[in-house]
């Protein structure tokens, strides 16, 4: 079965810096990896060169259809949020619900708390359709609810054949590889 | 999603300050007779110039709300996730800050023109020069609003930047309002077309840099 996200000998250099040296990776439908590491270990290099947003010193990264959630909202402030949200997807709606944020449905994101802007980028997330998902620290500003949300709309991700990498200081529910990176 | 992109950045520029530019030139068009004293003779000679100066400014008002917001919001991030190549989204920015500024400058152009003593055949040939400069102003502003997006102080260094790169626009758009004739707007329109055409790229590979 093909890959929805291949590393084959990445080699990353950032300011001069080395991250990490002849990578490889590869996230099958249903896979999940961890990855975890101190600060400045490269975790959201990686995430940003899987998304192909950086690109690899050394080696090659193939990547099918793909979402990011990280730390940046990517949503217009002054729009209520489920206006926001459908700037980048359809169907917003069962995503929105499945974070718990139907009842923010018209409140403007400018008024959103951390942990709800952190659910609105999730959601962004799940509304996008794509096989696999990248998240960098998900689990920051959530509470259990919404932790709890997180582990079950991912699992169900899962189940349906999507991949999922996420870099996190903190243990996120359900099986994982895991890969620790600085080491 | 080009479209939505445009649209997106039309709404919120209209929502937020758009008059602020329109408002800026009037202010220099209305400042110049003050200036200059009421010499109608002589108002009527540089009132071409003036309305260009005064244009200019306007463009260079909401750069630092052309790209850097959406740079710091991860917007330009998953545009490129979206498969749109930064140099779609710098076009699309152009787009809409044309959209915003230059026909709200043109409408604005007719009471500046008023103030400056232009007779209607003036007016006429200022109007056809800002419309046909005003897209090279749009790229101009937007390209420098991409390298500068970021940056310490980006306001003052995208003014420092985009003034002289705007000096060619400036003297064949003011030869073409005033006794140029159609040379000069023919040179106007072939700068403002070269840099319609250029200034994506250029904010395309920023945009890209800025990644790094």
């Amino acid at each position: 079965m093909r890959p929805l996200l291949r590393f084959e000998n990445v080699t990353l250099r950032r300011g001069g810096r080395l991250l990490f040296e002849g990578l490889d990776l590869k996230l099958g439908p249903g896979e999940a990896l961890h990855l975890t590491g101190r600060n400045g270990s490269g975790k959201s290099s990686l995430i940003r060169l899987a998304a192909g947003l950086l690109r690899a010193e050394v080696g090659q990264v193939e990547r099918t259809k793909l979402a990011l959630a990280d730390d940046h909202l990517a949503l217009d402030r002054e729009l209520p949020l489920r206006r926001a949200l459908r700037f980048w997807a359809d169907g917003v709606d069962k995503a929105m619900e499945g974070m718990g944020l139907t009842p923010l449905a018209d409140v403007p994101v400018r008024l959103l708390s951390a942990g709800q802007a952190k659910r609105a980028t999730l959601a962004r997330v799940v509304a996008s359709g794509a096989h696999l998902w990248l998240l960098d620290e998900p689990l920051n500003g959530l509470d259990s609810d919404g932790v709890e949300r997180l582990n079950t709309i991912i699992a169900r991700h899962r189940a349906s054949g999507g991949a999922v990498l996420a870099a996190s200081h903190a243990p996120i529910g359900g099986e994982w590889a895991r890969l620790e990176l600085g080491q | 999603m080009i479209r939505a992109l445009i649209a997106r950045d039309v709404r919120r520029a209209i929502g937020g300050a758009a008059w602020l530019p329109v408002g800026f030139f009037l202010l220099v068009a209305t400042l110049v007779p003050f200036a200059v004293g009421p010499d109608a003779v002589l108002l009527a000679r540089i009132g071409g110039g003036a309305l260009w100066i005064a244009a200019l400014t306007a463009a260079l008002l909401p750069i630092e709300r052309l790209i850097e917001p959406d740079m710091a919001e991860g917007v330009l991030d998953q545009f490129a996730l979206h498969g749109l190549a930064e140099e779609s989204v710098a076009a699309a920015k152009i787009t809409a800050h044309w959209l915003t500024f230059a026909p709200l400058l043109l409408l604005a152009a007719v009471p500046g023109s008023a103030l400056l003593g232009l007779n209607s055949h003036s007016l006429s040939r200022s109007l056809i020069a800002l419309a046909v400069g005003t897209p090279g102003l749009a790229a101009l502003a937007v390209a420098v609003a991409a390298l500068t997006a970021g940056l310490p102080r980006a306001g003052a260094l995208a003014g420092i930047l985009l003034l002289p790169l705007a000096v060619p626009l400036l003297i064949f758009g003011a030869a073409a309002s005033g006794d140029g004739g159609s040379s000069a707007l023919l040179l106007e329109g072939a700068i403002s077309l070269a840099l319609t055409a250029g200034a994506p790229f250029i904010a395309g590979a920023a945009i890209r840099a800025s990644r790094t």
